[in-house]
């Protein structure tokens, strides 16, 4: 992979030249709140490394979409959000949320929504400073090597930039001057010195490698009812959770008519009570306790053996989120030490 | 022309019409279902204890397992409880009206370890409208099996789905068939009471090694059928059971059917009882 040298002073005319390639998103505050938005000017654009509160996951399996029209002719497939874009400042995590979702959403069959908006969208990802709750070194998501198009590193007056597609390198060749391909000695030290220091500046980390051996082991753990018994069943951690994919279907009809309508695609939460509910009233998970372990299993191991890694990018929205703190650390903390957290 | 267009949509329904219908017994009828386009009629391969999911514009999509054998091709037939908003329309519906189907999903039954083996299928309640089309499949192709046991009970003689039928095959003579009810409320029954575990005892003593076993009931039910058939000590990964899940897509996408690392849609809804050992949450 060619990695190449950028002046910072560069960086609003390189970046804002990239609209040619597609409608740039990137973090932008809006009504106070962080998140991946439509960017105008570059001003908007958040490039500090604070996290949004929803993932990068919204622009690829949005919130709420149309899936098809219906009248009676029968179902037609709605593709029309699928646009170019170029999404800008994504950090490693974000970017790994995205490779984990690739493996739900593009294995056969591919889901034609989600493989749509990948497949018109460049991603330039941006280098980040761990946050308050950061454990993505514990996950190894720290550091990403594929899943961008173009990867800048920032090291204050100047970045590294890789380049991880073809596309990437077209990116490249619009603007070829800013870019200077001579990466001195004293650059690699900066480089090296930048990840050593960012690697100490981790305040949290937990066992990751240990976590699908301890969950299984854990199956039927006092843990998990503790945890059961605060669990406010909000699903504010699904939400926010950078790999979460769940979602439920839903028809409506048009006001007008009894006959047209659209089938739509909404976000589910596996800590919703109805979650697994199946006609004649059976719920296979009516218990928090199962529901929360579902969660974890999920997150922690059992997407392991699907797709070769557990799907936890250790981007820390749910420490940040859960509003009775459970989440990735401490309830793996408490299987790890098989003890509930001291209040 | 996006990228969108060039990939299949595995979600989009198509339209079959409703050939026949009747009930069965109360809030429990029987559809028989051709897609509107006979080419596709005749290409919607499937297999026994496969799942199709269907539609109908505006009050939603949901998946019903498919009671009818691919050994009659052409034709879908499903047996479907009145159970809530997507049902009560269903049940609305007039011969010749429009549903939308899509599928077929689902890894269905396992044919090879059935195949010059004898094989008993026990059914408990609505768990024998997906086992009927592993019935039928064996009795359309009754050469390449060995001796077929066919174990059925409900709760009362109104609740016995498909009498006719049932009791029609009762006269073949390469089937055994055992029926059996809870309680008899009506006065009328001519064959067994109590639970379809105690039919077990009317089987002839079978080799268990060559034996298979093929299951659907309610989730009750399970952990006493599977008793029975250890005592009668076939290998625990010759035990086949079909189970449910709430589902949304059938393809592994939506998650609600997710059980630790597997789909209930695309590595089941067929799993032996060994596949229950470590996946814990199955029955």
């Amino acid at each position: 992979m060619r990695i190449l040298k950028m002046k910072s002073d560069f960086l609003k005319e390189f970046l804002m030249s990239l609209e040619k390639f597609g409608k740039l998103y990137g973090p932008k505050r809006e009504k106070g709140i962080l998140t991946y938005a439509p960017i105008e000017r570059f001003e908007e654009l958040v490039l500090n490394g604070e996290n949004t509160i929803i993932p990068l996951k919204k622009l690829f399996h949005p919130k709420k979409f149309i899936m098809f029209h219906f009248d009676d002719e029968g179902f037609k497939p709605d593709y029309s959000m699928i646009e170019k874009r170029v999404i800008l400042g994504a950090h490693p995590c974000e970017i790994h949320g995205v490779l984990r979702l690739d493996d739900v959403f593009l294995t056969d069959p591919p889901d034609p929504y989600y493989s749509g908006l990948r497949n018109s969208t460049a991603i330039i990802g941006f280098s980040c400073m761990p946050s308050e709750s950061a454990l993505c070194k514990s996950t190894g998501t720290d550091i990403v090597e594929e899943g961008f198009d173009l990867f800048f590193v920032d090291l204050d007056d100047f970045f590294l930039v890789w380049i991880g597609s073809s596309l990437g390198h077209d990116m490249i060749l619009e603007r070829e001057d800013f870019f200077d391909d001579k990466v001195t000695h004293e650059d690699i030290q900066r480089y090296i010195d930048w990840r050593e220091n960012r690697d100490t500046l981790f305040k949290h980390s937990f066992n990751f490698p240990a976590m699908p051996d301890i969950i299984e082991l854990s199956y039927d753990s006092e843990v998990w009812d503790y945890f059961a018994e605060k669990c406010l069943s909000c699903g504010q951690c699904t939400m926010v959770c950078p790999t979460c994919n769940c979602y439920d279907v839903n028809d409506v009809f048009d006001i007008t008519t009894k006959t047209s309508g659209r089938r739509e695609r909404i976000w589910d939460s596996c800590m919703f009570v109805d979650y697994s509910l199946v006609a004649g009233g059976h719920n296979f998970r009516g218990t928090r306790a199962d529901r929360l372990k579902l969660w974890y299993t999920h997150k922690l191991k059992a997407f392991a053996n699907e797709y070769g890694r557990p799907s936890c990018v250790g981007c820390g929205r749910c420490v940040d989120t859960c509003p009775v703190d459970i989440n990735v650390l401490t309830v793996s903390e408490a299987l790890t030490r098989c003890e509930v957290p001291k209040q | 022309m996006t990228a969108a267009n060039q990939v299949e949509n595995p979600f989009q329904p198509e339209p079959a019409r409703i050939v026949r219908q009747y009930d069965l017994i109360k809030d429990h009828r029987f559809f028989q279902i051709r897609f509107t386009d006979m080419e596709r009629a005749m290409s919607f391969i499937y297999k026994p204890g496969q799942f199709a999911m269907l539609s109908l514009p505006g009050v939603g999509e949901a998946p019903f397992s498919i009671s009818s054998t691919p050994s009659r091709p052409g034709i879908l037939e499903m047996g479907i409880r009145r159970t809530g908003k997507l049902t009560d329309a269903l049940f609305q519906k007039k011969d010749n009206d429009i549903v939308y189907i899509r599928g077929p999903y689902g890894n269905g039954f396992k044919i090879e370890p059935m195949v010059e083996r004898d094989i008993i299928i026990v059914a408990g309640g609505l768990g024998v409208i997906p086992l009927r089309s592993i019935l039928y499949y064996v009795l359309d192709n009754r050469d390449q099996f060995d001796e077929l046991y066919f174990l059925y009970g409900s709760k009362n003689p109104d609740e016995f789905l498909f009498r006719r039928e049932f009791f029609q095959i009762k006269d073949r003579d390469d089937i055994d068939c055992f029926y059996t009810v809870d309680q008899d409320s009506t006065g009328n029954w001519t064959e067994s009471t109590g639970f379809v575990t105690e039919l077990f005892k009317q089987i002839p003593d079978i080799d268990p090694q060559t034996t298979t076993a093929v299951v659907c009931g309610p989730p009750v039910m399970y952990k006493n059928v599977i008793k029975e058939l250890l005592k009668l000590k076939i290998p625990k990964n010759m035990i086949q059971m079909t189970l449910e899940r709430r589902m949304k897509c059938g393809v592994g996408k939506c998650g609600h059917c997710a059980l630790d690392h597997i789909y209930t849609c695309m590595d089941g809804p067929v799993f032996t009882y060994w596949d229950t050992l470590h996946f814990r949450e199955l029955i």
